[in-house]
């Protein structure tokens, strides 16, 4: 019963499972940090020196200095956890998701507002879908 | 003898608790989101529950990467709201009711489904955004409430078939509890979403409706829907929607020959990145 196979071959989808987590843990447990004021504030006032308190890879720490959602999933995050990060920013869940498409966060809104992202083209890798864009790692 | 009358199915998306929160509900974005929940408000004034179990996920909230259970049963008194990076919820703490969600987990256990029993928690949007969708602004919401939440968040999350189990023993056990009490239970999260990646926003509306047609009239073989579909055909996040098997797996026409009836049924789309759906089914007798 393993998951693997059948989930990746979403399109732009990664799946939390069990090796995600592990490869993801310090990444996440430290957005977890951010639930906090005044972690948040400390955060805020120097991100390098606030992430080199966690077991996280470098790779880790310069996807979350770029704010680069995208590859933090890829590193082991979490897009629940990785909204801790867009709340310390001020951002809402629209903003965060939209960010990840490679679209404007007004063209973002505009595709909700008409409907959302469509289903045809976009259930399995190699469909014709505008979600069919290479996965990092 | 307690008894489970009623299952109400609702998304828990966070934007409508803000929206809630902010004043916001009477803007053109958001006014049909609210308008679809007034039937089913004015429906739970005239068949108001004694307690309600609310099944929903918490997102990274009370539960992170320290702990993840399956299942977990809050029998504790009370629960805060939780900040959840942007302050909590102006909205009241949720009252338990510790006898019936001990009851139930002690039966539910020795059904062979192990329940992680939490006494302490803060309750995130999962839980507090469907009440405040079906209770409007209220000083205290109007009964107690048993928080039950389901790890849909680290995979792999229980399939639709293990919660439909679950919402049978969950009835078997509200209904060997002494006490008269008119019990409901509500299924929440979904409809279809994504939040990540290249194919963030995605809705399926279609395949949203047919989800509500069988959940109300093919329950057991939607069921066995596995898995890799909810996430494939309603995003990363439509997995929430296992969630709502445990609601109708507990309703009568599944496990004591009873009629139900369609109380209210609302589609919309969007609400931020996400398709709202809900649902209210009633015994008909």
């Amino acid at each position: 019963m393993s998951l693997d196979k059948d989930f990746k071959d979403i399109p732009g989808t990664i799946i939390f499972d069990a090796e995600q987590s592990r490869k993801g843990y310090w990444l996440n447990q430290f957005c977890m940090s951010l639930m906090k004021a005044e972690n948040r504030a400390a955060f805020k006032a120097d991100e390098r020196a606030y992430l080199d308190k966690w077991k996280m890879t470098e790779d880790q720490k310069q996807a979350v200095m770029s704010r680069d959602l995208n590859r933090m999933m890829a590193l082991g995050g979490n897009i629940y956890f990785l909204s801790k990060i867009g709340a310390t920013d001020g951002l809402s869940f629209q903003q965060m998701a939209g960010s990840m498409t490679g679209m404007s966060e007004q063209e973002y809104r505009a595709m909700m507002v008409a409907g959302g992202r469509k289903i045809d083209g976009n259930r399995r890798l190699g469909e014709d879908g505008d979600a069919q864009r290479p996965k990092k790692d | 003898m307690a008894r489970i009358t009623a299952s109400v199915y609702t998304s828990h998306i966070p934007a409508v608790g803000a929206a809630f929160d902010h004043g916001k509900t009477g803007e053109d974005y958001w006014k049909p989101v609210f308008a679809g929940y007034d039937k089913s408000k004015e429906w739970l004034k005239a068949n108001k529950p004694d307690v309600i179990i609310c099944v929903y996920n918490d997102h990274a909230t009370a539960f992170s990467l320290s702990m993840i259970p399956t299942f977990a049963i809050m029998t504790g008194p009370e629960y805060n709201p939780a900040d959840e990076g942007y302050g909590a919820r102006p909205v009241p703490k949720v009252i338990g009711h510790p006898e019936l969600a001990s009851h139930i987990a002690s039966e539910v256990i020795q059904q062979d489904f192990d329940l992680t029993m939490v006494n302490e928690i803060d309750v995130d949007h999962g839980l507090t955004v469907p009440l405040s969708c079906l209770f409007g602004e209220v000083k205290e919401w109007p009964c107690p409430i048993i928080p039950f939440a389901v790890n849909v968040v680290q995979h792999p999350v229980p399939s639709g078939e293990r919660c439909f189990r679950l919402g049978q023993a969950i009835r078997r056990a509200v209904t060997s509890y002494p006490e008269d009490l008119n019990v409901h239970i509500w299924g929440t999260g979904g409809m279809s979403h994504q939040l990540q990646g290249s194919r963030a926003g995605l809705i399926n509306r279609e395949w949203d409706n047919m989800f509500l047609d069988k959940l109300i009239d093919a329950p057991k073989d939607l069921a066995k829907m596995p898995n890799i579909d909810y996430v494939r055909e309603a995003g990363s996040e439509g997995i929430e929607l296992v969630m709502w098997h445990i609601a109708r797996g507990a309703m009568s026409d599944i496990n004591d020959g009873g009629k139900l009836k369609v109380v209210h049924r609302f589609y919309h789309v969007p609400a931020s990145n996400t398709a709202v759906g809900h649902l209210v089914l009633q015994d008909a007798a």
